[in-house]
């Protein structure tokens, strides 16, 4: 039977734990706010730019850009984006089970720590590795997403989808995976964000838009720049997603610690109480004995 | 004149300007126009200058950087990386980022860090300008 010492140290070193949890979940909590600010500050630019993007779409008949042609390639590529750390509960664990749901000869671009070691330990193609820091920058997303386009472009594969944890709430998230290239039609380009469906059919009296200088040059900056964005959007929502998940993480880990601490200062009390009964039992004895 | 255009200016950080306006006066890359309510539908591109919308007789003017314009008879909606009203502009701070912009420039960058900086220049130059050209 452990002794009053033991179980005094246990509550000590749990203690401590709790203490890291909490402000492990303060800190969270505190980024996860930014995070989602961030993310959701973007949403009227994501919205505007399908709605141009759909427009010009209507208004263009027979455009073709390389972006937008579909590939013959065999293989197909997933961008992968995962936190950096861990203790985040389940959320890496909840997108690598989908990783294993896909064909063996994916090419796999990863965004984040965690996403590179899990696709070198389970021996798949990695194509490229990137990083992102704790508030992604648009030149970041920017880096990742030409390198995919390019690697379109090259025919070397035949789509490109992203794959990444979707912020639902501050308790839910779950795996996505969206399409990124080729962008098939151009209505599609939902920046992946939780956004209701836009009504896109009510603008139904078809405009036939002038370009200037003309529509090559102008959708073709329009459309690998809204690629971007939607990689910047989906990093930052990655971010949301991680710092959500680590402060429930973090709030379970901290109740589950004090719930521990009770316990066992309530079997600390019973051993001490028991130890007194003894000894006053052990000197009365041994008074009558005397006596 | 009872006719208006609907003036939206959009940039990732937040919406900058939605109005109603008479007049719309942007620089797109093929020089600057005008743009009067049932103007023709017409998509560009936006270089880095400044937005002039006439709203209620006035003018509000608006420094914006590099983006997308798309024109229908009754909407303007602009995606740019910047827009600040002219009124806003801190003139000393886009001093500062100019110059701190012209010294990374001068460093030496990798191909990414350049363009970042440049569009940082071109941001802080543009302000300047705005603000300049319509100091009381």
């Amino acid at each position: 039977m452990a002794s009053t010492r033991d179980i005094r140290r246990r509550i000590k070193s749990v203690k401590n734990t709790a203490q890291i949890t909490k402000a492990m979940q303060m800190v969270a909590a505190a980024k996860m706010r930014k995070a989602q600010q961030a993310a959701l500050v973007g949403r009227p630019y994501a919205q505007l730019m399908n709605e141009i993007m759909a427009k010009a779409a209507e208004g263009t008949v027979g455009f073709d850009h390389p972006l937008m042609q579909p590939r013959t390639a065999a293989k197909r590529a997933v961008i992968l984006v995962s936190s950096d750390r861990g203790l985040c509960g389940g959320l890496n664990g909840n997108l690598f089970r989908e990783v294993t749901k896909l064909d063996k000869d994916t090419v796999f671009i990863t965004a984040g720590k965690k996403a590179a070691q899990f696709i070198a330990r389970t021996k798949r193609t990695l194509a490229a590795e990137f990083t992102y820091k704790d508030t992604p920058e648009f030149t970041e997303a920017r880096a990742i997403s030409k390198f995919v386009q390019q690697l379109f472009l090259k025919g070397e594969v035949a789509a490109v989808d992203i794959l990444f944890p979707k912020f639902v709430n501050t308790l839910t998230q779950s795996p996505a995976l969206v399409p990124f290239l080729p962008i098939g039609q151009l209505t599609a380009a939902s920046a992946g964000i939780n956004e209701p469906k836009k009504e896109l059919a009510a603008h139904s009296s078809t405009e036939i838009f002038e370009f200037e200088p003309d529509e090559e040059t102008v959708l073709g900056e329009l459309l690998p720049h809204s690629l971007n964005f939607q990689m910047h959007q989906i990093l930052l929502e990655t971010k949301a997603s991680e710092q959500s998940a680590r402060m429930v993480a973090m709030k379970n880990a901290t109740d589950n610690a004090k719930e521990i601490i009770k316990s066992l200062t309530l079997e600390y009390n019973k051993l001490r109480q028991a130890n007194i009964t003894k000894e006053l039992l052990e000197i009365t004895t041994a008074q009558m004995a005397v006596g | 004149m009872a006719a208006t255009l609907q003036l939206e200016i959009v940039t990732p950080e937040a919406k900058v300007f939605s109005a109603d306006v008479e007049m719309v006066t942007l620089t797109g890359v093929e020089g600057e126009m005008g743009v009067y309510p049932q103007h023709m539908p017409v998509m560009t591109q936006l270089a880095a200058g400044e937005i002039t919308a006439r709203k209620d007789g006035q003018n509000i003017y608006l420094a914006v950087g590099e983006g997308f314009v798309q024109i229908t008879g009754e909407k303007v909606s602009v995606l740019t990386d910047m827009a600040i009203k002219a009124d806003e502009i801190d003139e000393a701070r886009a001093a500062d980022a100019q110059k701190a912009a012209e010294n990374r420039l001068a460093q030496k960058l990798t191909d990414e860090e350049s363009a970042t900086v440049h569009a940082a220049l071109v941001h802080a130059t543009t302000q300047l300008n705005v603000k300049r050209r319509h100091k009381k």
